[in-house]
Parts: C-alpha cells; structure tokens; sequence
C-alpha cells in the first residue's frame, strides 16, 4: 500500500486566504446593500467597474510577471481591494474615477511591490489617496439620500450620470445633489461644520433634515450595518478585537471630552460613531482586512 | 499577597500565550473501554525506543524467551532495556525499519509468540516503602521505562533530579486532538495511577502532586479527584482545552505560573513532569514487576471502521493494530503515528508499536485534507497569536527561508517546541513547522561544520608550523653539513699531513714517504720491498679505517664501504690529476663498486709503480670525497681508476679501461655474481695468458675450498684475490686476449652466486698456480689467503651489528662488506705476494 506522507501539522484551520477574503466581502455585503438602499445603486456600479477594473489589472500583471493567474486571482484579494475603493468614494463619481484608484492600487501599489505579501500599503487606501488628491471636487460630491434628494433618479439615470456626466433627463451630478429645499446638500458632517462657522449651535444645526434619530439620513443605518459585518469579522476570527474596539474607544473619548467642555459646539459620541465611514474604517480599513489580516487567537 | 501554592490550591491556574483550539475529534475512540487483541504473528522489538544509547543483548537467535523477559541490558548513558512483550522464540535480530518519520533502519529483535504468553518470573514490590530510592530508580530503570507522552525520555533519569523537587506534575492534558489514550487509561486506572504517584512522592517527596487534565476529560477528572480523594497532597487540575496545554513547559506554566528558562529543564525551578502512561508502568514495574511491554493506543480516524483504544504489546506491527479495526484504506492514505498537529506520517505500516507510540491515526482525505499550496506570506500575523512560546513564527519564516540563521538564534527559534500551532492557523498554508525543522537540522549541521572547521584549520595551521620549522631545520642542517664539509676536508688535509709527521697510525704513511724519497733516488725499476711497505701500508690504513668505523661519526655504513674505495679511487685521481667525468657513467652502486675494485685491483699495480707520495694525497683527499654522493662517488672512483690505470699503464692501458667497461654489464644482477664474474674474467684472462699451463691440479685443489666458500663475502674475497693475482698474470700477458675473454664471461655470471664462487675458486686455484710458477711458493700463498679470510671476518663483525642496529637491508650490507672486503683482501693479496717477493 503506498501511503503519502505530509510535514506536520496535518490538520489545518480551514481559514485559507480566499476564504477569509470570501468572508470579508460577506461581512461588507450588508452594508453595501444599505448603501444602496439610501443613496440609490451608484455604489453597484462603482462595485462593478472596481472589480472588473482590478481584476483585469490583476491579470494584465500576472501575465506580465508570468506568474499563475488563476492561483493569484483566485485568493479574492483584488476583488476586496476593489470592493473597499467602490464603497469609499461617492456613488455618482464618474467612471474614470474608479478605474484609474482601482489600476493604480493593483497595479503600483500591490503588484508592482511584488503582489500579495509584499505590498507596503493597503492598496485600496493608496488608492482612495491618489483619487482623493487628484480629483478632490469628485471626490467630496456625495450625493443626498434618496428620500431627501429633489431630483429623484433611477438606475439607468445613475448609469449614464457616472459614465457620461448627465442624467437622461439632462441633470447633471450637481443638480442631483439639490435637496428638497433646493439647496445642495451636504453629508451630516459637513452640515454640522457648515452651521458652526454659521454660529449655530450644535443643537440647531441638528435641526437639519438630514439628521435622522440618532446619526445622519442613510448614514446611521449604513454604520449600523458595517458595524454588524465588523461583530461577523470578530465573531468569525477573522480579525482580532483590538484595532476596531481602540479606533472606536478613541473617538467615542474624543467626542465625549468635547461634549463635556464645549457642549454648544459639539456632538456626541453615537453620531460620530454613526456618520461618514467611521465603522467602515473600524472594522474593514483599520484592521487592514487586505493588508493585514488579524486572526483567530485568544487574548493573552 | 497569596503564595504560589495557595493559590494553586485554590484553584487558580495561569495562561500560555497563543495556542489554537483545533477539533478534538476524540469522542469516536473513547466509546468503548481499552481493548485487548489477540497476539499477532510476530512482534519486532527495536532494541532503542527511547532518547539515550542503546542497551546490549542479551539474547540469540533462536533462543526461546518468556514473557517480560529482558532482551537488552541498559548500557552507557540514558540506556534502558526492552523485554520480551510475550512468550516465543527469537526468529531473527536484523536492522529493521523504525518508528520514525525516517524509517531508518535500527537493530530489532524478532520474537515470533508461543500463544502461551507465559510470564517469566517476576518480583512484586506490594511494599516498596521497604525499599531504597536507588532501588527503585534501579528497578524503574531495569524495566524499560522511557517517557510514553513523546520524547521517550528515560524515566529513571527523571526520577533522580538534581534539584528539591517542589512540584510533580502528572501530565494528563492530552490536548492533541483525536488521541484518547491517557484519558481511557486515567478513567480505567486511576487508583492504580494514584499507587504509581506513590512511588514517585516517596522518591522526590514534593510539596504538592498536580494532576493536570484538560477539561474535556470530565470522565477522567471524576475518576481521579475520586481516587485522590484522601490526599491532600495530590490535587487534579482542570486545565482549559486549548493546544498545546500539554506541552511540558506549557503545563508547568498553567499549573504554576513558573516558566522553564531557556534551555533549561523543568528541575531547574523544581518540577518535575511525568505523563500519565509513564506514571502506570512505574506502577506496574514496582508493584508488579512487570517491565514495560505493552501500552495503550488509540487507533483512530475516518478510515477506522471501530475507532477505539487497546493495549498494544510493544513490537506489534501497525499492519495488525489497523486489520483489527477495520482499516479501510482510500486512495492517497496517510496513517500518522501521533497526533495530528506533532505526529508524523508512516512511510510504511509495517512498523513496530514502540513505548512512544500513543496514537494511529488514519484520517480520510476528508476529515484531513492534503496540504494545499503554500501562498505567499500576507503579514496577517496569525501565526504570532497562535505560538505558545511567544516567537514571531513569520519572522523566523522569512529568516528560515533567506537561511540567516544567526538571526534566527537570535529570534530564539530553539525556543519552538514545533507544536505546529503556526502551521495550523497560517491562511496561506505555509509549512512553516517543516522550515524550522529545517532551519534547525541547518544550524546544527552548521555548528557541526564549524567546529570541524576550527579542528581542521588547527591542524592545518599545525601542519604549516612544522613543515616551516623542518624546512628550516633541513636549511640549517646544510649549511652546517656544507661548512662542515669544508671544514672537515680542511682538518683532514691538517690531520693528515700531522699523520705524515706524528700520528703512529699513519706510520705507514709515512713509511711510504720515505719510500717515494727512496723512490725518487731510485726513480723507475720498482722495488720489491718497497711494495712489500707499500701494501703493509695499505693494509694498516684499511684495519684503522674499519677499526674506525663503529666509532665514526658518519651515519650510513654503505657511505662508509664506499667511501673506503672512493678514497682509493680520489687518491689516484688526484695522483693522476686528471678530471674525470662523473655524470655519465652507470649509477648502480653495485657496478660501481665492482668497478672500482676491478679499477682499484689494477690502479694498485699501476701504483706500485708510480712514485709513493700517492699514499699521503690519498690520505689528503678521503675524508672531503666521503660527504658526497656514495652512488656517484663510487663510479667516478671507478672511472677515476680506470682513468688513472689508463694513465698509469701507458702500454695496458686499452686494455683495462675496457674491461672496467664491460665489466659493469654482468654486475646488473648480484654484487655477489659480479664480483665473481669479475674474478671469472680475470681468471679467463690468465688462463688465456698461461695457455701452456694444464689444468689438472688446478680444479681439484679448487673444489676442497669452493665447498667451504658458502659466504658470498668469502666469495667476493676470493674473487677479488684471484683478480688480483689474476692481475699480476695478465699484467704479465698479452692484453688483447684477456679482453676478448672478458666479453665472454657475461653468460656464465649470470649464474648461481655459488657456481660462481667455486667458479672464482677454480679461478683463484688457477690464478695461484700462476703465481706459483711465477714465484713457486703456491701453498703458503692459499694459507695465507685464508687467514686472510678469517681477519677479515672479524674485522666486519662490528660493523655488522651497526648495520642492523641502523636498519640497513642486509642485501646491502652484505653487498658493501663484500666490496670493502674485496678491496682488503686484494690489498693483503698482493701484500702476500710482495712478502714472498721480498722473501
């Protein structure tokens, strides 16, 4: 009988790469839908072309490299790359925007540093730098909530908004940034420093329509959602506690001092922990999910 | 602040850092009670199943042994025996293949069983409190205990620790997963382990018993906290299930928040660690006097048709353990000895259980799939949080694979005890355990190199140093060799030229001046008594020169013997003043010296009639011709002699040169042959010369003497009398023939040295009666030869001894005898014949 013979341990976790990113991606998935939900499927779009675009570059490189194409796609790492660049920029962005942050994080910053293993940085943040320095009006035109946008639009209006610049019906990205007053609106966090350098106080600017129960329209469910994809990444092992519980302790600490010293001019912890990307960089971009992944281990 | 203790007995138990907590997949064999099998065909014991050196056997093959009956006896250091697990007869001793991820083959013991697994007699020890420590450690040694968690290490060794022992810790964790053995063992035995932890309180007497179990063994914690009920001393020890909590140091850190210092043992900080299998057999061994012969293994896996535990005899062939439980094999089947994070996988089935054999494990390729490729390290660190000796395993990856090892040293990668925990956990699949056992095999090998290195260089530097100091002992050695060349030839000119003056050995010397005064008034017509002076002369010097000879200072003998003739040979080259050319003449010695004793027998005759102030020049040039070559010297002597014959005998000249020549072709073979040849062509020479002479009386006068004449030095002395006078003769006859007779002789030379003495006898009769008509006093002559003989024995007797003492080949000695006694036997020949002459 011939037996094989294998090194020791012989038995292993079953948390290989691609499952890991696999679960990643799973954890973020509820928080995409939210998105989508509340600011219209610009963000699937963007999904798309990010992953079309990365895996493409992936495989232009390998080739180029003359390394297995398959084996390296099939870790999933571009496609969390491209996933998290989609999520991070404005829905409506045009199409260029995310192809080029998408190229440049697989192609310079991942595999020209010699792929996965041996990138510097997060190439997906890498990216969100470039595009964020290059193309800053782009960057920062986030678009209202549906419920409160003026000029409701449809996923084919969103198509050709991102691809040509205009809605079908001829709105451009900044008419479809009007609210219902007519005024184009800007994310929770803005409006608040916008009312500050007002002289308002906090309280009034909360006032604000955008502001929902506890945190921004949109924006709290969103967080609430990544926040729970975030407990599925602990839960599963998948990252350790430390990163996310410390990134989220210090701001919720930060936020309270505040509150405590300068009541009238800030805001409390929750709607920082609930606006903008704060639970999307706690548990999906500070824990380094693509960089560097944390896992299973009891604390010491 | 509670002490350590205190705490311990309160419960209280510490972490290790990392550990991973893999699916323990041990309820499938824990379902039935350990069972027992049935004796299989045959049972291959290794001889060494445990860390340490091998025991001696002490059976044959083909010797019937019983049951616990030892097979070795320990022997060196950590040495334990093995028995005989049952009854049987030894079929073979052979290296077999081991239990080992290696397989190498270690020497085995073959028993194939009777069926009657009788016991042989045993000793039981129901009180062993009677006994002394040593005894016990004796007996535990006696009975083939070695570690039964892993390492096999001899238990005995353990059992007498340097150091107080604070703590014993019964290792019952058994955190790899799928091995049950300890657990069915502690729920079956726990008093008799509790009697087995007797015996080691009475011989560490500890403060505290630990009895640490991970706690996914409630049925085996029950059965011991109820077996320990009474003892305050013993204390069962739930410790949470993670891997490697049964780690030795990871125990000891959970049990007693101690840590092992590195490279340290765990008696350093007063613990001691026993496993659970060992803690039984030490039971059995004191309390029965059953040696270690079989133990408990659990055959395990999804390919294990009734997964369970047995008690497998030590030797039984895994082949067996896995038909007996329903092995069902598939395609690509591993089985693994151990478990599976540290075990190792079997290259063959047809091995041996050995005392460290806990587990066979035969998983299916679905519960464990093959290793999938190793992906490139993504930093994720998981590996850091898993290793429970707090290493940075992926630095050491990176470093394992760059091969930086002094780096890796410096990361403490000795510190990983290779629990595969890193490996486990690792998303890209990484062999990361198989790199550090790499990495480890490495530095060792390298630390091997180096100091073989160092010894090598030592001795290489060594080596320098003496060549060095003998290549300046030997610059040394000639420049002192040179300076005393010249200055021995410049004190030997002074001292003979005082030996002219003074010296009473030398009185022949300087008879002979007186002579050349006589001489050279007389000028010409030779004078017999002047001869008879001149060969006295001779003869004296020859005596003192051997006399001389033990006492010289000059180490070779054969230098000696030759330098005898070179000086002859010099002194009438410097007499004849003519250059001789030296490089193109023969080299072998013999031909030499056979030539120079034909050059000298007939150089004496020219001298005799030259002028006598020869003798003090001789005297002169000696002792400087002695420091060269003997080789070279003999043969210039020879030509030099033959030169100076050539200048001497204006008229024979021709004549001798060529025999001189030609007689160097016979003399290739013996010394011996050549001498008698030579004496042969001399003897021809006057036959030729006397052609009126009969040979009659001749030939019998000869046979008498060719009969005593065994000694080729007797031999060579005959020759060498016979040449001389054979000399005289042809002086006086016709040179042209005895050339032509020369050519001749080289087919009867080739011959038996003794045919060729009594050839030289016949030759020397001849040359005798020769003489005898010439001179007519034949009879005296032959008396006179043979005292001769016996003188000259005598004289080289001292010589002799010398020569052995210095290790000379007696070919050799006998050789340069024979030239040397050639030489004086001519010279007191001739004195002979000049006596009778001068009569």
């Amino acid at each position: 009988m011939q037996l094989s013979l294998t090194s020791s341990p012989h038995n292993h976790s079953h948390k290989s790469l691609s499952t890991i990113m696999l679960k990643v991606c799973l954890a973020a998935s509820l928080g995409i839908v939210c998105q989508a939900y509340f600011f219209g499927f610009g963000v699937l779009i963007q999904l798309l072309l990010a992953i079309t675009t990365a895996v493409v570059a992936e495989a232009l490189v390998l080739k180029l490299r003359k390394r297995d194409i398959k084996t390296a796609l099939s870790d999933y790492s571009a496609v969390l790359t491209a996933l998290l660049l989609a999520i991070s920029i404005p829905p409506l962005a045009p199409w260029w925007v995310i192809v080029i942050g998408t190229a440049f994080a697989i192609i310079f910053v991942k595999q020209l540093y010699g792929g996965l293993g041996f990138n510097l940085f997060n190439p997906a943040m890498a990216g969100y730098v470039l595009l964020l320095i290059s193309f800053p009006v782009q960057m920062t035109t986030w678009s209202p909530p549906m419920e409160l946008a003026f000029n409701q639009h449809s996923l084919l209006d969103e198509i050709s908004v991102i691809f040509t610049g205009i809605t079908q019906s001829g709105f451009t990205t900044e008419q479809l940034r009007l609210g219902v007053d007519g005024v184009s609106m800007a994310t929770p966090l803005d409006s608040l420093k916008t009312g500050l350098s007002k002289g308002l106080t906090t309280s009034e600017s909360l006032q604000n329509p955008i502001f929902g129960e506890f945190a921004g329209i949109g924006w709290q469910w969103v967080n609430v959602a990544y926040l729970l994809g975030g407990i599925y990444l602990l839960k599963s092992r998948i990252i350790n506690w430390h990163i996310p519980v410390g990134f989220l302790a210090s701001l919720a600490i930060c936020a309270s001092i505040g509150v405590v010293f300068h009541p009238g001019v800030s805001t409390g912890p929750i709607l920082h922990l609930f606006s903008g990307a704060t639970m999307l960089a706690a548990f999906f971009v500070s824990a380094q999910v693509p960089f560097c992944i944390y896992l299973a281990a009891q604390p010491c | 602040m509670e002490s350590i203790l205190e705490q311990i007995e309160r419960g209280k138990l510490w972490n290790i850092p990392g550990g991973v907590h893999p699916a323990s997949n041990k309820a499938s064999s824990t379902q039935h009670p350990i069972k027992r099998l049935p004796l299989p065909e045959s049972l291959t014991i290794p001889i060494k199943q445990h860390i340490g050196d091998n025991g001696k056997l002490l059976v044959n093959v083909g010797d019937y042994v019983l049951k616990g009956q030892p097979l070795t006896e320990a022997a060196g250091h950590w040495s334990v025996p093995v028995h005989a697990p049952t009854s049987g007869t030894i079929s073979e001793i052979a290296m077999k293949p081991s239990t080992h991820p290696s397989a190498l083959p270690e020497p085995s013991v073959v028993l194939t069983p009777d069926g009657e697994d009788t016991w042989c007699e045993l000793a039981p020890w129901p009180d062993f409190y009677a006994k002394s420590n040593q005894e016990i450690v004796d007996r535990i040694q006696n009975a083939g205990i070695s570690g039964m968690g892993g390492a096999g290490f001899p238990a005995y060794i353990k059992a007498q620790p340097k150091n107080e022992i604070e703590f014993l810790i019964i290792n019952g964790v058994e955190c790899e997963p799928y091995i049950s053995a300890d657990d069915m063992l502690m729920r079956e035995h726990a008093n008799e382990l509790i009697k087995g932890i007797e015996v080691l309180r009475k011989l560490y007497q500890p403060t505290k018993i630990l009895i640490g179990i991970e706690d996914d063994k409630p049925e085996a914690i029950e059965a011991l906290t109820k077996a320990c009920e009474n003892d305050h001393y013993t204390q069962v020890c739930a410790v949470p299930t993670k891997y490697p909590s049964g780690g030795e140091k990871q125990l000891i850190q959970i049990l007693t928040s101690k840590h092992v210092p590195q490279g340290g043992i765990p008696s350093d900080i007063g613990m001691v660690v026993h496993n659970v299998g060992t803690i039984y057999a030490i039971y059995q061994a004191i309390y029965h006097g059953k040696p270690l012969i079989e133990r408990v293994v659990t055959v395990t896996g999804d390919t294990i048709a009734s997964p369970c535990n047995v008690w497998s005899l030590l030797g039984t062939p895994i082949k067996f353990l896995l038909e007996q439980t329903g092995f069902q094999p598939q395609q690509w089947q591993r089985v693994i000895m151990g478990g599976p994070m540290m075990g190792f996988t079997l290259p063959s089935v047809r091995l041996p259980i050995i005392k460290t054999s806990n587990c066979v494990l035969a998983p299916s390729s679905q519960e464990m799939p093959m290793p999938g490729e190793e992906k490139a390290c993504i930093r994720c660190s998981a590996c850091a949080d898993a290793c429970p000796a707090s290493l940075l395993p992926q630095q050491l990856q990176w470093f394992a694979k760059s091969k930086e090892y002094n780096k890796l040293e410096e990361h403490n990668l000795f510190d990983c005890i290779e629990c595969g925990a890193c490996a486990y956990v690792c998303p890209s699949e990484i062999p990361l355990v198989q790199y550090y056992r790499v990495a480890k095999a490495e530095i060792r090998q390298e630390r091997e190199d180096k100091v073989k290195a160092e010894r090598a260089k030592e001795r290489f530097e060594a080596r320098n140093e003496r060549l060095k100091r003998e290549q300046e002992e030997r610059q040394n050695r000639h420049k002192r060799a040179a300076k005393r060349t010249t200055d021995e030839a410049k004190s030997k000119v002074a001292e003979a030229s005082k030996r002219v003056a003074s010296n009473d050995k030398s009185a022949a010397v300087a008879a002979a001046l007186a002579r050349a005064k006589a001489k050279r008034t007389e000028n010409g017509e030779p004078d017999n008594s002047e001869m008879a002076k001149l060969r006295a002369e001779r003869k004296a010097q020859a005596r003192a020169y051997k006399e001389e000879k033990p006492a010289s200072v000059t180490t070779d003998n054969k230098k000696d013997a030759v330098a005898a003739a070179i000086a002859r040979a010099k002194a009438k080259k410097a007499e004849q003043a003519e250059a001789s050319n030296v490089s193109d003449t023969a080299s072998d010695p013999r031909k030499a010296a056979v030539a120079a004793a034909i050059a000298r027998a007939k150089a004496k005759k020219a001298s005799s009639d030259l002028d006598s102030t020869t003798v003090s020049s001789e005297a002169a040039v000696s002792e400087p011709a002695s420091t060269e070559d003997p080789r070279k010297a003999a043969v210039a002597a020879a030509i030099a002699r033959a030169k100076a014959k050539k200048a001497a005998k204006k008229a024979d000249s021709q004549n001798a040169d060529t025999q001189a020549a030609e007689s160097e072709t016979p003399s290739e073979d013996d010394p011996r042959k050549a001498a008698v040849a030579a004496a042969i062509v001399r003897a021809k020479a006057k036959k030729a010369a006397k052609e009126a002479e009969s040979q009659n009386d001749g030939t019998l006068a000869a046979e008498p003497t060719a009969q005593s004449e065994d000694d080729p030095r007797k031999a060579a002395v005959a020759a060498a009398i016979a040449r001389a006078k054979a000399k005289k003769a042809a002086k006086e006859a016709d040179s042209q023939n005895a050339d032509t007779q020369a050519a001749e002789s080289e087919t009867p030379s080739e011959e038996d040295p003794r045919k060729a003495a009594v050839a030289a006898a016949i030759a020397r009769a001849k040359a005798k009666k020769a003489a005898k008509e010439a001179e007519s006093q034949s009879a005296a002559d032959v008396q006179h030869n043979e005292q001769n003989n016996s003188q000259i024995e005598d004289h080289a007797l001292p010589k002799d001894n010398i020569s052995q003492e210095q290790a000379v080949p007696l070919d050799a000695e006998a050789r340069k005898k024979a030239a040397i006694a050639a030489a004086i036997a001519k010279a007191k020949a001739k004195k002979a014949k000049q006596d009778k002459g001068s009569e």
